[in-house]
């Protein structure tokens, strides 16, 4: 209950003084959990050489090195812009990225002849270009922080941002199929030899979009509503908007032939309506709707095929993989029994056979990992992830304005739900679907998107924890209008 | 490499993954658990409902009787209306309470007002000039009536139906 835990904090006196208790930025943990986290990645790769050549070559640490630069430097930009930001998002995050580039790297020692290993250059190869992209993330990420002072500006953008995020969703869909089209999902801008996957980045714009809605229509959406079994059900106009989102997702399944993500964008609205309106009944509605209508796309591929049949198809492989174990089901297949020959602890990392499973850079990195890593390694790598979504929550939770609760309990849910997407679809719980996972697959798009959403989820974090400055200035506020701060709260003035 | 030194290795790297996790852990476990600040999103989201009859728990207050909103009779910020629901409502010059008042003699969170069973009741929050019921001092949870100012420094504050 509220009441109870706001009496723990102690009261203040009247003055400037107030913040001081709550004044620690944690920046030093961070760092030192920075290192620890950057240690860890160097292992890897001792570990890997160790296995792969035999040998720990003298060279071992240079990803790890470059890796480390870049992450401190990100570490120093957040001292100076975001000192009361989150000290546990950038390590989790960094140890996840590290870790991705190792294991890319591990891929191309086992697919380079004994010859060409030893000039597999630092930038070279899947690992070389994904901490390429790494560093290009990471200052993006950074420049975000730069620009982006105050989570809140973001709002200013939003309708722009709405459309931008729909016209990303759209592109692939309307391009033609030689353009657009990877592994027969149809989410992708193939130029020259450079694919841009701008779902990754719609993600972002759309959430920006549907928390500025929320935010403002909150109150009818919460408000109004009729009884029924003992849920508050919302009025049907109401749902208006729910609906046109529930339509998009389906649209996107059915012309990108992508579950997962037409699961995402819709999983996303849902969440951040359930967060604006704290009524379980979204959550209801929105499990209702996709369930139909993932049902109905199942049946609609079995009867009439055209733009189903790729659902259907991937929905019968998730029902029994093992139906037709050297076509259709091969991948998952290969995917399940890695995870098994991994075992508990794993055969070490270096020591298993990635190769063996189709698009182990991309989906099945985690199955890759998981041989090698085992269980118990996997569960640590989930349970990162769990501490990432966490944080952003709590982000959500401490911050005073509503616009950047729901901008941060809506990407970290988006982060969370990914990860389930993926991990899900490879582990034979839900229909296996083209998503990356994030920060380890090999991909510009994915990294760079998710290196933002870390972006905003600091900034949000830093403004969420950042001291509350004792008595401010009063004088500088517009008189005759309410004071910004209680705008989270429906007040209204009356003007005589 | 000898096998010993690589099954060491193997070990040791998933203990150092999860002494990862756990330092993490340990740096953030302050707050892990502990409540938020302000979770809710609105001070009032459902509150409103009661008006509209429609809402769940507020259906208890009773009709009339119940205090509906917290009204500035006097100070700077005079006119100011806040609709009362479930949640409390936090009084002072800190940023992140649900009425920010710009008064020289209030403190950063000076005082609240909690909602129990259809009465609100006001309580002081440690504040250096003291809060007041009509002229006594608050000093525990006092129940407060409709219509009675609350004075905080030049504040006075009344529940209206």
């Amino acid at each position: 209950m509220t009441v109870a835990a706001t009496s723990t904090s102690p009261p203040t006196t009247t003055g400037g003084q107030s913040g001081v208790r709550l004044a620690r930025s944690r920046r030093n943990a961070e760092l030192s959990l920075l290192l620890l986290a950057m240690v860890l990645v160097a292992a890897y790769g001792a570990m890997v050489e160790a296995s792969v050549l035999d040998t720990v070559t003298p060279s071992f640490w240079v990803p790890a090195a470059a890796l480390s630069a870049v992450f401190l430097g990100l570490h120093v930009v957040i001292r100076f812009l975001a000192p009361f930001a989150d000290p546990a998002l950038l390590p989790s995050v960094a140890l996840l990225n590290g870790l991705g580039v190792g294991f890319l790297h591990r891929l191309d020692l086992a697919r380079a002849t004994p010859a060409e290993r030893a000039e597999l250059a630092t930038f070279a190869g899947t690992g070389g270009r994904q901490l390429a992209w790494t560093l290009i993330s990471v200052a993006l990420a950074a420049g975000l922080l730069a620009v982006v002072r105050d989570h809140r500006s973001i709002s200013r953008y939003a309708y722009t941002l709405g459309l931008a995020g729909i016209v990303l969703v759209m592109i692939p869909a309307v391009l033609p199929r030689s353009i657009s089209e990877i592994n027969g999902a149809k989410l992708w801008i193939r130029v020259g030899g450079l694919s841009i996957q701008p779902g990754e980045f719609a993600k972002l714009a759309l959430l920006a979009f549907f928390a500025y809605y929320l935010v403002r229509k909150r109150e009818v959406l919460s408000l109004a509503s009729r009884r029924f079994l003992g849920v508050d059900l919302p009025r049907g106009r109401d749902l208006g908007p729910v609906v046109v989102v529930w339509l998009i997702s389906l649209l996107v399944l059915v012309f990108e032939k992508d579950l997962g993500t037409s699961l995402l964008y819709f999983g996303m609205f849902v969440a951040t309506l359930y967060i604006a309106t704290e009524r379980v009944s979204w959550l209801l509605i929105g499990l209702v709707l996709f369930f139909g209508g993932a049902y109905l796309a199942y049946v609609l591929g079995d009867v009439v095929g055209g733009p189903f049949a790729n659902f259907y198809l991937r929905a019968n492989i998730w029902l029994d993989p093992f139906a037709d174990p050297y076509n259709d089901g091969y991948q998952l297949v290969q995917g399940l029994l890695a995870l098994g020959s991994g075992g508990m602890f794993g055969a070490g990392p270096g020591a298993g056979q990635p190769l063996k499973l189709p698009e182990v850079q991309n989906d099945f990195i985690f199955a890759g990992l998981g041989e090698e890593i085992g269980l118990f390694g996997l569960s640590a790598l989930l349970v990162v992830y769990l501490l990432i979504v966490e944080r952003g929550l709590r982000a959500a939770l401490a911050v005073h304005d509503s616009f950047g609760k729901l901008l941060a309990g809506g990407l970290a849910f988006t982060l969370g739900l990914q990860v389930f997407v993926i991990v899900g679809g490879i582990s034979g719980l839900i229909p296996l679907t083209g998503q990356t996972t994030p920060f380890l697959s090999a991909g510009g798009s994915s990294l760079m998107a998710n290196w933002l959403l870390i972006a905003i989820l600091l900034r949000v974090s830093d403004a969420a924890r950042r001291p509350v400055t004792g008595g401010g200035a009063p004088s500088t506020r517009p008189t005759g209008g309410p004071p910004e701060q209680l705008h989270g709260a429906p007040t209204e003035v009356i003007r005589p | 490499m000898p096998e010993l030194v690589v099954t060491v290795a193997r070990f040791g790297f998933l203990i150092l993954l999860w002494i990862f996790v756990f330092t993490v852990v340990g740096v953030i476990r302050r707050d892990l658990f502990a409540g938020a600040r302000s979770g809710r999103l609105v001070a009032a989201p459902r509150g409103v409902g009661a008006v509209l009859g429609q809402g769940g728990k507020p259906a208890r207050v009773k009709r009339g009787k119940a205090a509906r909103q917290l009204v500035v009779t006097a100070g700077q910020l005079a006119g100011t209306r806040i609709t009362l629901g479930e949640a409390q409502i936090t009084i002072g010059r800190a940023e992140d309470s649900t009425l920010v008042i710009t008064d020289d003699y209030a403190s950063a969170r000076h005082a609240r007002l909690v909602p129990r069973d259809g009465q609100w009741f006001v309580e002081d929050l440690g504040s250096t000039n003291g809060t007041y019921l009509d002229r006594a001092k608050v000093t525990g949870p006092t129940p407060v009536p409709l219509g009675v100012p609350i004075r905080i420094g030049r504040t006075s504050l009344e529940l209206r139906p």
